[in-house]
Protein backbone atom coordinates (compact mmCIF):
# COMPACT_ATOMS: atom_id res chain seq x y z
CA UNK A 1 0.00 0.00 0.00
CA UNK A 2 1.20 3.78 -0.39
CA UNK A 3 2.17 5.05 2.81
CA UNK A 4 1.83 8.44 4.00
CA UNK A 5 5.57 9.29 3.67
CA UNK A 6 5.93 8.29 -0.16
CA UNK A 7 3.10 11.53 -0.22
CA UNK A 8 5.19 13.86 1.78
CA UNK A 9 8.37 13.09 0.17
CA UNK A 10 6.64 13.90 -3.16
CA UNK A 11 5.36 17.20 -2.05
CA UNK A 12 8.82 17.88 -0.26
CA UNK A 13 10.90 16.81 -3.66
CA UNK A 14 8.22 19.76 -5.32
CA UNK A 15 8.45 22.75 -3.18
CA UNK A 16 12.12 22.21 -3.73
CA UNK A 17 12.51 21.81 -7.23
CA UNK A 18 9.72 25.15 -7.56
CA UNK A 19 12.42 26.95 -4.79
CA UNK A 20 15.49 26.02 -7.34
CA UNK A 21 13.57 27.35 -9.82
CA UNK A 22 12.94 30.49 -8.41
CA UNK A 23 17.34 30.67 -7.87
CA UNK A 24 17.54 29.92 -11.68
CA UNK A 25 14.93 31.83 -13.20
CA UNK A 26 15.20 35.01 -10.67
CA UNK A 27 14.91 37.70 -14.25
CA UNK A 28 11.89 35.88 -15.84
CA UNK A 29 8.65 37.29 -13.53
CA UNK A 30 6.67 34.58 -15.79
CA UNK A 31 8.57 31.33 -14.71
CA UNK A 32 8.77 32.76 -11.20
CA UNK A 33 4.47 32.77 -11.02
CA UNK A 34 4.77 29.42 -12.34
CA UNK A 35 7.23 28.33 -9.25
CA UNK A 36 4.73 30.06 -7.07
CA UNK A 37 2.00 27.72 -8.66
CA UNK A 38 4.30 24.31 -8.35
CA UNK A 39 5.14 25.78 -4.82
CA UNK A 40 0.74 25.61 -4.05
CA UNK A 41 0.51 22.27 -5.94
CA UNK A 42 3.24 20.68 -3.34
CA UNK A 43 1.59 22.15 -0.37
CA UNK A 44 -1.72 21.14 -1.74
CA UNK A 45 -0.72 17.65 -2.23
CA UNK A 46 0.29 17.51 1.74
CA UNK A 47 -3.25 18.98 3.19
CA UNK A 48 -4.46 15.91 0.93
CA UNK A 49 -2.62 13.46 1.67
CA UNK A 50 -2.85 14.07 5.55
CA UNK A 51 -6.61 15.24 4.69
CA UNK A 52 -7.08 10.89 3.60
CA UNK A 53 -4.72 9.35 5.74
CA UNK A 54 -6.68 11.15 8.98
CA UNK A 55 -10.12 10.73 7.42
CA UNK A 56 -10.84 14.27 7.71
CA UNK A 57 -12.55 15.94 5.16
CA UNK A 58 -11.38 19.56 6.72
CA UNK A 59 -7.94 19.15 5.00
CA UNK A 60 -9.89 19.01 1.30
CA UNK A 61 -12.03 22.17 2.73
CA UNK A 62 -8.40 23.85 3.30
CA UNK A 63 -7.36 22.95 -0.69
CA UNK A 64 -10.47 24.37 -1.90
CA UNK A 65 -9.60 28.26 -0.46
CA UNK A 66 -5.75 27.83 -1.52
CA UNK A 67 -7.02 26.81 -4.66
CA UNK A 68 -9.13 30.05 -4.80
CA UNK A 69 -6.88 32.41 -3.60
CA UNK A 70 -4.51 31.05 -6.01
CA UNK A 71 -6.48 31.65 -9.00
CA UNK A 72 -7.15 34.77 -7.65
CA UNK A 73 -3.52 35.82 -7.00
CA UNK A 74 -2.35 34.48 -10.87
CA UNK A 75 -5.00 36.53 -12.46
CA UNK A 76 -4.10 39.48 -10.43
CA UNK A 77 -0.36 38.96 -11.35
CA UNK A 78 -0.48 38.92 -14.86
CA UNK A 79 -2.62 41.64 -14.85
CA UNK A 80 0.22 43.61 -13.11
CA UNK A 81 2.80 42.20 -15.75
CA UNK A 82 0.87 43.84 -18.57
CA UNK A 83 0.71 47.03 -17.12
CA UNK A 84 4.32 45.98 -16.44
CA UNK A 85 4.84 45.44 -19.83
CA UNK A 86 3.07 48.20 -21.40
CA UNK A 87 4.66 51.46 -19.63
CA UNK A 88 8.08 49.63 -19.39
CA UNK A 89 8.83 47.11 -22.58
CA UNK A 90 10.49 45.21 -20.40
CA UNK A 91 9.86 42.52 -17.89
CA UNK A 92 13.05 41.71 -16.40
CA UNK A 93 13.07 41.93 -12.55
CA UNK A 94 16.73 43.68 -12.83
CA UNK A 95 15.64 46.59 -15.13
CA UNK A 96 12.88 47.12 -12.59
CA UNK A 97 14.31 49.72 -10.27
CA UNK A 98 12.65 53.03 -10.55
CA UNK A 99 11.94 52.99 -6.63
CA UNK A 100 16.02 53.04 -6.39
CA UNK A 101 15.25 50.63 -3.17
CA UNK B 1 3.49 -4.31 -6.23
CA UNK B 2 0.00 -3.58 -6.26
CA UNK B 3 -1.73 -1.75 -8.98
CA UNK B 4 -2.28 1.41 -6.81
CA UNK B 5 1.50 1.30 -6.07
CA UNK B 6 2.23 1.22 -10.06
CA UNK B 7 -0.18 4.21 -10.81
CA UNK B 8 1.19 6.27 -7.67
CA UNK B 9 4.98 5.95 -9.19
CA UNK B 10 4.04 6.46 -13.04
CA UNK B 11 2.32 9.48 -11.66
CA UNK B 12 4.99 10.55 -9.54
CA UNK B 13 7.75 10.01 -11.53
CA UNK B 14 5.98 12.00 -14.47
CA UNK B 15 5.14 14.99 -12.29
CA UNK B 16 8.58 15.56 -10.89
CA UNK B 17 9.97 15.54 -14.26
CA UNK B 18 7.50 17.90 -15.35
CA UNK B 19 8.28 19.98 -13.11
CA UNK B 20 12.32 20.02 -13.78
CA UNK B 21 11.02 20.80 -17.33
CA UNK B 22 9.60 24.03 -15.95
CA UNK B 23 11.99 25.39 -14.33
CA UNK B 24 14.61 24.19 -17.04
CA UNK B 25 13.21 24.95 -20.19
CA UNK B 26 14.69 27.90 -22.22
CA UNK B 27 10.97 28.46 -23.37
CA UNK B 28 8.29 29.95 -21.47
CA UNK B 29 5.45 28.34 -23.74
CA UNK B 30 7.51 25.30 -22.98
CA UNK B 31 7.39 25.76 -19.39
CA UNK B 32 3.47 26.49 -19.47
CA UNK B 33 2.75 23.40 -21.47
CA UNK B 34 4.70 21.39 -18.68
CA UNK B 35 2.88 23.11 -15.65
CA UNK B 36 -0.16 21.80 -17.44
CA UNK B 37 0.97 18.43 -17.43
CA UNK B 38 2.40 18.84 -13.76
CA UNK B 39 -1.33 19.99 -13.09
CA UNK B 40 -2.69 16.61 -15.05
CA UNK B 41 -0.60 14.30 -12.71
CA UNK B 42 -1.24 15.72 -9.51
CA UNK B 43 -4.62 15.38 -10.55
CA UNK B 44 -4.42 11.64 -10.82
CA UNK B 45 -2.73 11.40 -7.50
CA UNK B 46 -5.58 13.71 -6.14
CA UNK B 47 -7.71 10.88 -7.39
CA UNK B 48 -5.75 7.81 -5.67
CA UNK B 49 -6.65 9.62 -2.56
CA UNK B 50 -10.51 9.86 -3.13
CA UNK B 51 -10.20 13.43 -3.17
CA UNK B 52 -12.14 13.03 -6.46
CA UNK B 53 -13.62 16.79 -6.63
CA UNK B 54 -10.37 18.78 -6.21
CA UNK B 55 -8.88 16.58 -9.18
CA UNK B 56 -11.51 17.88 -11.00
CA UNK B 57 -12.07 21.19 -9.95
CA UNK B 58 -7.38 21.56 -10.36
CA UNK B 59 -8.00 20.02 -14.06
CA UNK B 60 -10.66 22.51 -14.76
CA UNK B 61 -9.81 25.65 -12.67
CA UNK B 62 -6.18 25.28 -13.44
CA UNK B 63 -5.89 23.70 -16.57
CA UNK B 64 -8.47 25.22 -17.92
CA UNK B 65 -8.64 28.75 -16.83
CA UNK B 66 -5.32 29.86 -15.02
CA UNK B 67 -2.50 28.19 -17.44
CA UNK B 68 -4.74 29.61 -20.56
CA UNK B 69 -4.18 33.03 -18.95
CA UNK B 70 -0.29 32.02 -18.08
CA UNK B 71 -0.28 31.01 -21.54
CA UNK B 72 -2.30 34.07 -23.19
CA UNK B 73 0.12 36.98 -21.65
CA UNK B 74 3.14 34.98 -22.29
CA UNK B 75 2.24 34.55 -25.93
CA UNK B 76 0.90 38.31 -25.48
CA UNK B 77 4.71 39.77 -24.14
CA UNK B 78 7.39 40.18 -26.42
CA UNK B 79 10.25 38.75 -24.15
CA UNK B 80 13.94 38.21 -25.05
CA UNK B 81 14.23 34.70 -24.00
CA UNK B 82 18.32 35.30 -24.72
CA UNK B 83 18.61 38.14 -22.32
CA UNK B 84 16.41 36.43 -19.85
CA UNK B 85 18.16 33.69 -19.89
CA UNK B 86 21.54 35.35 -18.44
CA UNK B 87 22.79 34.14 -15.41
CA UNK B 88 20.89 30.54 -15.50
CA UNK B 89 24.39 28.85 -15.18
CA UNK B 90 25.92 31.19 -12.85
CA UNK B 91 22.92 30.45 -10.09
CA UNK B 92 22.52 26.65 -11.00
CA UNK B 93 25.25 25.50 -8.11
CA UNK B 94 23.50 27.60 -5.35
CA UNK B 95 19.86 26.97 -6.87
CA UNK B 96 20.65 22.35 -6.69
CA UNK B 97 22.62 23.05 -3.55
CA UNK B 98 19.34 24.90 -1.39
CA UNK B 99 17.28 22.55 -3.07
CA UNK B 100 19.34 19.79 -2.30
CA UNK B 101 19.43 20.54 1.63
CA UNK B 102 15.60 21.12 1.64
CA UNK B 103 15.05 17.77 0.00
CA UNK B 104 16.79 15.84 2.24
CA UNK B 105 16.09 18.38 5.23
CA UNK B 106 12.67 17.24 4.74
CA UNK B 107 12.63 14.03 3.97
CA UNK B 108 14.66 13.11 7.28
CA UNK B 109 11.53 15.21 8.96
CA UNK B 110 8.47 13.38 6.92
CA UNK B 111 10.57 10.16 5.59
CA UNK B 112 8.97 6.61 6.72
CA UNK B 113 10.21 6.51 9.97
CA UNK B 114 7.62 9.40 11.15
CA UNK B 115 4.77 8.69 8.81
CA UNK B 116 4.89 5.20 7.72
CA UNK B 117 2.12 2.83 7.71
CA UNK B 118 2.91 1.66 11.08
CA UNK B 119 2.36 5.45 12.46
CA UNK B 120 -0.25 6.34 9.79
CA UNK B 121 -2.05 2.92 8.25
CA UNK B 122 -3.60 3.04 5.30
CA UNK B 123 -7.21 4.08 5.77
CA UNK B 124 -10.59 1.84 4.50
CA UNK B 125 -11.18 2.51 0.93
CA UNK B 126 -14.63 4.16 0.87
CA UNK B 127 -17.77 2.65 -0.48
CA UNK B 128 -18.58 3.04 -4.30
CA UNK B 129 -21.82 5.09 -3.19
CA UNK B 130 -19.73 7.71 -1.24
CA UNK B 131 -19.90 10.85 -2.61
CA UNK B 132 -16.66 12.92 -2.18
CA UNK B 133 -18.75 16.13 -3.57
CA UNK B 134 -21.41 15.63 -1.25
CA UNK B 135 -19.00 15.58 1.64
CA UNK B 136 -17.14 18.64 0.70
CA UNK B 137 -20.51 20.33 -0.12
CA UNK B 138 -22.10 19.79 3.38
CA UNK B 139 -19.13 21.39 5.37
CA UNK B 140 -18.55 24.05 2.99
CA UNK B 141 -22.01 25.09 3.28
CA UNK B 142 -22.36 24.67 6.91
CA UNK B 143 -19.23 24.67 9.53
CA UNK B 144 -17.22 27.06 6.35
CA UNK B 145 -20.45 29.05 5.00
CA UNK B 146 -18.63 32.50 5.74
CA UNK B 147 -14.64 31.65 4.47
CA UNK B 148 -17.04 30.29 1.63
CA UNK B 149 -18.36 33.95 1.05
CA UNK B 150 -14.91 35.67 1.75
CA UNK B 151 -13.74 33.73 -1.39
CA UNK B 152 -16.80 34.60 -3.12
CA UNK B 153 -15.38 38.44 -2.39
CA UNK B 154 -11.46 37.39 -3.42
CA UNK B 155 -12.70 36.29 -6.37
CA UNK B 156 -14.92 39.63 -6.82
CA UNK B 157 -12.03 41.75 -6.19
CA UNK B 158 -9.81 39.46 -8.17
CA UNK B 159 -11.90 40.33 -11.02
CA UNK B 160 -12.08 44.30 -10.66
CA UNK B 161 -8.48 44.76 -10.05
CA UNK B 162 -7.30 42.80 -13.18
CA UNK B 163 -10.08 44.45 -15.23
CA UNK B 164 -9.24 47.82 -13.39
CA UNK B 165 -5.50 47.40 -14.30
CA UNK B 166 -5.70 46.57 -17.87
CA UNK B 167 -8.43 48.95 -18.51
CA UNK B 168 -7.26 51.80 -20.78
CA UNK B 169 -8.51 54.74 -22.31
CA UNK B 170 -7.04 55.57 -25.71
CA UNK B 171 -6.84 59.24 -27.22
CA UNK B 172 -7.57 58.83 -30.39
CA UNK B 173 -10.10 56.11 -29.95
CA UNK B 174 -14.26 57.18 -30.66
CA UNK B 175 -16.92 55.78 -28.72
CA UNK B 176 -20.67 57.15 -28.30
CA UNK B 177 -22.08 58.41 -24.85
CA UNK B 178 -25.19 56.77 -24.35
CA UNK B 179 -26.40 59.00 -21.83
CA UNK B 180 -25.67 62.71 -24.05
CA UNK B 181 -27.69 60.83 -26.55
CA UNK B 182 -30.52 59.85 -24.50
CA UNK B 183 -30.88 63.08 -23.24
CA UNK B 184 -30.71 65.22 -26.73
CA UNK B 185 -33.64 67.01 -27.38
CA UNK B 186 -35.55 67.95 -30.90
CA UNK B 187 -34.11 71.67 -30.64
CA UNK B 188 -30.43 70.41 -30.84
CA UNK B 189 -30.61 68.79 -33.78
CA UNK B 190 -33.19 70.20 -35.76
CA UNK B 191 -33.97 73.63 -37.35
CA UNK B 192 -37.20 75.12 -39.06
CA UNK B 193 -36.94 77.31 -41.29
CA UNK B 194 -39.83 79.51 -42.52
CA UNK B 195 -39.34 80.21 -45.96
CA UNK B 196 -41.76 81.05 -49.41
CA UNK B 197 -42.09 77.94 -51.66
CA UNK B 198 -39.68 78.52 -54.64
CA UNK B 199 -41.37 78.61 -58.08
CA UNK B 200 -39.21 77.37 -61.42
CA UNK B 201 -36.46 79.21 -62.92
CA UNK B 202 -38.97 79.02 -66.39
CA UNK B 203 -42.47 79.01 -65.43
CA UNK B 204 -44.96 81.63 -65.48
Amino acid sequence: MIALSDFLVLGAILFSLSVAGIFLNRKNVIILLMCIELMLLAVNMNFIAFSHFLGNTVGQVFVFFILTVAAAEAAIGLAILVVLFRNRHTINVQDLDTLKG
Amino acid sequence: MSFEKFLFYVFASILVLSATMVITRRNPVQSALFLVLAFFNSAGLWLLMEAEFLAIILVLVYVGAVMVLFLFVVLMLDINIAEMRAGFIRHLPVGLLVATVMVVQMVLVVGSGSFGLEQFPAPIPQPADYSNTEELGSLLYTTYMYPFEIAAAILLVAIIAAIGLTLRRRPDSKYQNPSRQVSVRRADRVRIVKMDAEKKMGSK
